[in-house]
């Protein structure tokens, strides 16, 4: 993990940020932050708000408060220029273009590149070397792959834009345990590299192998922020859930 | 080395032959026979083909715009007649040649898409469908009303067959073998775009324009794109048509086009490269072969229209890709 300068701001500062769908107020006012090299996961039941946090920040859906990216006030940006200053997330259901083959899948992630075929080719081995199925399967259609090799392919897509800030919400959905590890595993990796990673997973087991910190949301509120090693079992976390 | 070439080219064909479907081998040989005969027995049936490719040109582009980027417009008759009236108007009123004048169509069609959609993409789905259904409304009642510049109703006759100088392109022969070089081309073109970075994106737009956006795609603008590009394929359509008819009315660009071109697209297949192309020419043949049934022949051609849309509902061209699903398409 890369340190984090004294006093530089962190990779990702979210403040106040409430969103609502209609009159249903999904996310209450909720500030969560992650520092530089730092993965983070926010756990919490059904319903909680924890897509709808993801949603927000990326300005998928129309909120308020603030959300700070390496110190800048990116609020106003809209979901594309976010992408291009390397705020990525992949989405629960991964999100992928199940009539488009692998490859173009891939593509359409260094899509921010343009047309810089040695960059995008250096990223393509860096994804090759970190799920080296995708190269077998380069030309099979996505949505011919079963439920891990497109989480492989969401998670390398994504790392096919050059993250600064990786999102993730519930790669774990839908896979079988080892296979949802392996995931987890290589996101670990991943950070020890030095990315930024803001995790979402019900599974909280999982999600605690890897974070250092915890936020706990429920109901749309964001009830606890927790070191990892203060969450001893699902007993203290469904206290928070019941909150 | 140029024997190489040679060779690596039939190599090349041969193992494209090999890897291509039955299907569309039979599919490919039965459209070469039919417009063989047709062309060698001349007649009415070429000037149906000749109609067929002119609505080619049209839902290739529409193709763009609904096909690969997922969106519904009811409106591209709007450019045809932009590039019909832009055309007979270019031509007889200012002696125009033709193919200046379907340039400068075009290049107006662009420009009026560009404005008409900055606004409009804005909308989604049905909101969308309905505010290009208006534009299309709004072109019709503007080519019946404003009769100085279209002379309403009456049209324009004696539009300038195609070609270039003295040589003119009059015999019907020559002009289905022009039509059909331009459908060729413009096939070619839609393929290269769909397999480039920019139908790539406008690919991924269809499939989530949130997860596209997620990715850095700027949807908009893309939206934005793919309409312009239709757009200027629906203007040369109306320009051909209106020199290779020699006469355009409203009615030509009415809502019968909207209807017509919708069936093309979805008959033939949506979002696949030639599916549009083979759409347009089995519509516009189908009549013609139930000629025989006499007053049923409207009733049979849309029974034959409804089995084919039940049985095949992503179109003709999905009986390939059943088959060869991870083929590109063309």
């Amino acid at each position: 993990m890369s340190a984090t300068e004294p006093g530089a701001p962190p990779l990702l500062d979210v403040v106040d940020l409430a969103a609502s769908y209609g009159h249903i107020a999904a996310l209450k006012p909720t500030s969560i932050h992650v520092q530089e090299g730092e993965l983070v996961t926010v756990l919490g039941p059904n319903g909680a708000g924890k897509t709808t946090l993801l949603r927000a920040i990326t300005r998928l859906i129309n909120s308020k408060g603030r959300v700070m990216f390496k110190g800048k006030n990116v609020t106003s940006l809209r979901t594309h220029q976010l992408a291009e200053r390397g705020i990525i997330m992949v989405q629960e259901g991964r999100g992928l273009f199940g009539d488009m083959s692998v490859r173009e899948n891939l593509l359409l992630g260094a899509y921010s590149l343009g047309h810089a075929g040695a960059e995008v080719d250096g990223r393509l081995g860096r994804v090759f070397q970190l799920f080296p199925l995708l190269r077998e399967r380069f030309n099979q259609l996505a949505s011919q792959m079963s439920g891990g090799e497109q989480q492989m392919l969401a998670v390398g897509r994504a790392l096919m834009a050059g993250p600064k800030l990786l999102m993730l919400d519930e790669p774990s959905l839908g896979l079988a345990p080892r296979v949802a590890t392996e995931i987890i595993e290589t996101l670990g990796e991943l950070n020890r590299g030095g990315l930024g990673i803001l995790l979402i997973e019900q599974k909280a087991p999982l999600a605690l192998k890897l974070a250092r910190r915890v936020y706990v949301l429920s109901s749309g509120y964001l009830r606890a922020e927790l070191a990892a090693d203060e969450i001893g079992s699902h007993h203290d976390l469904a206290r928070y859930y019941l909150n | 080395m140029r024997s190489d070439r040679i060779m690596i080219s039939r190599a090349t064909i041969l193992t494209r032959l090999r890897a291509a479907s039955p299907l569309a081998v039979a599919g490919a040989a039965a459209f070469v026979l039919l417009f063989g005969a047709v062309f060698a027995s001349g007649g009415y049936l070429v000037t149906v083909l000749e109609f067929a490719a002119i609505y080619c040109i049209f839902c290739i582009g529409l193709n763009f715009f609904m096909g690969y980027t997922g969106q519904a417009s009811f409106g591209q008759n709007a450019f045809a007649a932009i590039g019909g009236y832009g055309t007979a108007i270019l031509c007889v009123n200012y002696g125009w040649e033709p193919i200046p004048a379907l340039i400068v169509s075009m290049a107006v069609s662009g420009i009026a898409a560009l404005v008409v959609g900055y606004p409009t993409l804005r909308l989604r789905g049905h909101y969308l469908a309905m505010a290009t259904f208006a534009l299309g409304l709004i072109t019709y009642d503007t080519s019946v009303q404003w009769t100085s510049l279209t002379q309403g109703y009456m049209g324009y006759s004696g539009i300038a067959p195609l070609g270039i100088g003295s040589f003119v392109i009059d015999s019907e022969r020559m002009k289905l073998v022009t039509l059909i070089v331009l459908v060729l081309i413009g096939l070619w073109v839609s393929r290269r775009l769909r397999n480039s970075r920019f139908g790539r994106a406008l690919r991924a737009i269809a499939g989530s324009e949130n997860g596209a956006a997620a990715l850095g795609i700027r949807v908009r603008q893309y939206k934005l794109a793919a309409f312009v590009v239709a757009a200027l394929y629906a203007s040369a359509s109306g320009s051909l048509f209106a020199n290779i008819v020699g006469f355009i009315s409203p009615e030509v660009f009415g809502l019968q086009m909207v209807v017509v071109t919708f069936t093309m697209l979805y008959l033939g297949g949506v979002g696949t490269v030639v599916g549009p192309a083979i759409g347009a020419v089995i519509v516009q043949l189908l009549p013609e072969l139930f000629r025989g049934v006499g007053r049923f022949q409207e009733s049979a051609y849309a029974i034959v229209l409804l089995l084919m849309l039940i049985f095949l509902p992503k179109g003709i061209f999905s009986l390939d890709r059943l088959r060869w699903p991870l083929r590109a398409e063309g």
